[in-house]
């Protein structure tokens, strides 16, 4: 099975600094932020290592795991780290982040795949810092693929994945024959969330992400990145949405602490009335 | 034209309560550009559903009804959502797991630019713009769609649900469009429900969520609490993560985003992440042992205590004052 894998890197909004927003409001400052990948394009890479081996032995890959990312030079250390964790191949799409919009980079993505070729796109169901939750669906329906968005289990059948996707109130489970795109959600790295035909069907994989070892990171300077020109993936490089400005949240005033349970009941029936 | 189409959410013959935060969408949309709103509902059981949508004040309600729409599925509900669309200014549903999985494919096939999960919108003239929150709520977007159609999902928190208009607006059916390729390579195969009596956590006025605090007592501790207010239960990724409350129940950024009356954080420290997916709540209440937790610079009361005696004296205090 041949997987490529979309990622992105991010400004990490759970970092302490969090992201600023100068008082023009004309941009998000994200200077001194750590960069890291997307994680739900971390859980995607995954579950596509694990798609494409053995759960016993790792590292005999069958198939081809090809990662992709868009941004300038120094976004090839996402990439770089991706090929460290098993990732086969990568690919740099040459643009800068404010150049882009979900259609855009699926656009250019759909370009992607009709070169590549891959059998299944997998990627994160939302980045963490757009957190608009459509390029994977946009791709889809470019590419005219069946999708499964949200998933929380994959099962490889043949020539098809039986995906659990995470939906309000229960988990609706589709079957998609390949090639098709599948969106990830964070209980894809659970244990027991994904196997391939060639794992067996009792075997536990560790929680989460795995971790490159010392001697990978060596090896992955010298696996294959390729360089394309975004202007080779989409003629029309027009954003159908536009940022205006950004503010920050508004703030909760200070809130009180109450002495006892008392005081709290007392409180939320006379003063808040949402007894 | 300049009008606002609803593409309303059915489950079992009814409407979802999330179709009423996207009608309230669209009544602000379709007075900003001089408009009506029509609602548009497809599926299963969608003759039954417009019943109801019928009473939601729109200038029409649109039924699209076939056995190929009886599961659903993106590929099969896109093209005609799609078709229906193309009369629209502006084609709105909810940022529900349904929105989210639908209208980016109806966006694409209309060629049409897509603010997701927007949280308010905001007429310059005839112009629409959106306010997004980003970063895991630790920004808002003003953002601008610049497509002769524009497609919308909104957060149902931030949209009050539309009240009955005392109207009976007019049914017209509308053809279901024929699929492309890719509906005949994806299946259908079941939808496993989980069973609760606790109202569903996006739509509960009230919600309960317990921290890694709680360990083994999770249920023990909060589900008495979460009787007495009639409450869903939620729980930060920490108790998820270490498997003292089932993955579902997740609020914050990365899991569900809630925003109800009142929220009681119990025993939860307050990480950027969990704050994300609860900082819309009306009312906030923390019970944390730690007086220096994050939680408190949120909460509208906090009370520095231990939640093992402390919860089982609210429940006796809240079904007190409630009786």
């Amino acid at each position: 099975m041949k997987i490529l894998v979309p990622l992105k890197r991010v400004a990490d909004p759970d970092n302490a600094n969090k992201v600023k927003i100068p008082a023009s409001g004309e941009k998000i400052d994200t200077a001194g932020l750590e960069w890291k990948p997307n994680p739900f394009d971390e859980y995607a890479l995954e579950a596509a290592l694990r798609l494409t081996e053995n759960g016993q032995q790792p590292k005999v890959r069958a198939g081809e795991v090809v990662v992709v990312t868009f941004g300038p030079k120094d976004t090839e250390t996402t990439l770089r780290a991706a090929l460290a964790t098993g990732a086969d191949r990568a690919i740099r799409v040459d643009t800068t982040d404010d150049k882009l919009d979900g259609d855009l980079v699926a656009r250019a993505l759909k370009a992607l795949v009709d070169r590549e070729k891959p059998d299944v796109v997998l990627m994160g169901k939302q980045a963490v810092d757009g957190d608009s939750n459509q390029v994977g669906q946009i791709l889809a329906e470019l590419l005219d693929w069946p999708m499964a968005t949200f998933a929380a289990t994959i099962r490889e059948e043949q020539g098809a994945l039986l995906v659990g996707r995470e939906v309000d109130g229960g988990v609706a489970t589709l079957r998609v024959r390949l090639p098709a795109v599948v969106t990830v959600d964070l209980r894809i790295v659970a244990p027991q969330s994904v196997y391939s035909l060639k794992t067996a069907q009792t075997f536990k994989y560790n929680d989460g992400v795995r971790f490159a070892a010392l001697p990978a990171i060596m090896a992955a300077k010298k696996k294959p990145l390729a360089e394309v020109k975004l202007a080779d993936l989409a003629a029309d490089q027009g954003l159908k949405v536009q940022y205006h400005g950004f503010q920050p949240p508004p703030a909760r005033k200070a809130g009180i602490k109450v002495k006892d349970v008392a005081d709290l009941v007392s409180r939320l029936k006379n003063e808040a009335k949402v007894l | 034209m300049a009008d606002v189409l609803v593409v309303a959410e059915v489950a079992e013959g009814k409407l979802k309560k999330t179709t009423h935060s996207a009608v309230t969408f669209a009544q602000k949309a379709a007075a900003a550009l001089g408009g009506t709103y029509s609602i548009l509902v497809i599926g299963d059981g969608a003759s039954g559903a417009a019943a109801e949508a019928q009473g939601l004040g729109a200038a029409k309600v649109l039924v699209a009804e076939d056995a190929s729409l009886k599961s659903y599925l993106a590929e099969r509900y896109a093209p005609t959502v799609a078709e229906v669309g193309k009369g629209y200014a502006v084609v709105v549903g909810t940022a529900s797991a349904y929105g989210k999985d639908l209208l980016p494919r109806v966006a694409a096939r209309l060629g049409a630019g897509y603010a997701s999960d927007i949280s308010d919108v905001i007429a310059e003239g005839s112009q629409l713009r959106y306010k997004r929150p980003m970063y895991a709520g630790n920004a808002f977007g003003l953002c601008s769609v610049s497509t002769p159609i524009q497609v919308v999902s909104v957060r149902q928190s931030a949209f009050a649900a539309a009240e009955p208009s005392g109207g009976q607006s007019p049914v017209e059916k509308v053809a279901v469009k024929a699929p492309s390729g890719a509906a005949e390579r994806v299946e259908f195969v079941s939808f496993d429900q989980v069973k609760s009596a606790r109202p569903e956590l996006a739509e509960a006025r009230v919600v309960v969520s317990g921290g890694r605090a709680l360990k083994e007592k999770f249920a023990q501790v909060l589900d008495p609490l979460a009787d007495a207010l009639g409450a869903a239960v939620g729980a930060s990724r920490a108790a998820c993560d270490a498997g003292y409350a089932p993955s579902d129940l997740q609020v914050g950024q990365t899991g569900k985003i809630v925003a109800p009356q009142l929220y009681l954080a119990i025993g939860i420290s307050g990480a950027i992440q969990h704050l994300a997916g609860m900082k819309g709540s009306k009312v906030i209440v923390a019970i944390n042992k730690d007086a220096d937790a994050p939680i408190f610079q949120v909460a509208d009361y906090g009370l520095v205590a231990d939640l093992f005696t402390t919860v089982p004296e609210l429940v006796k205090g809240i079904q007190a004052a409630k009786s």
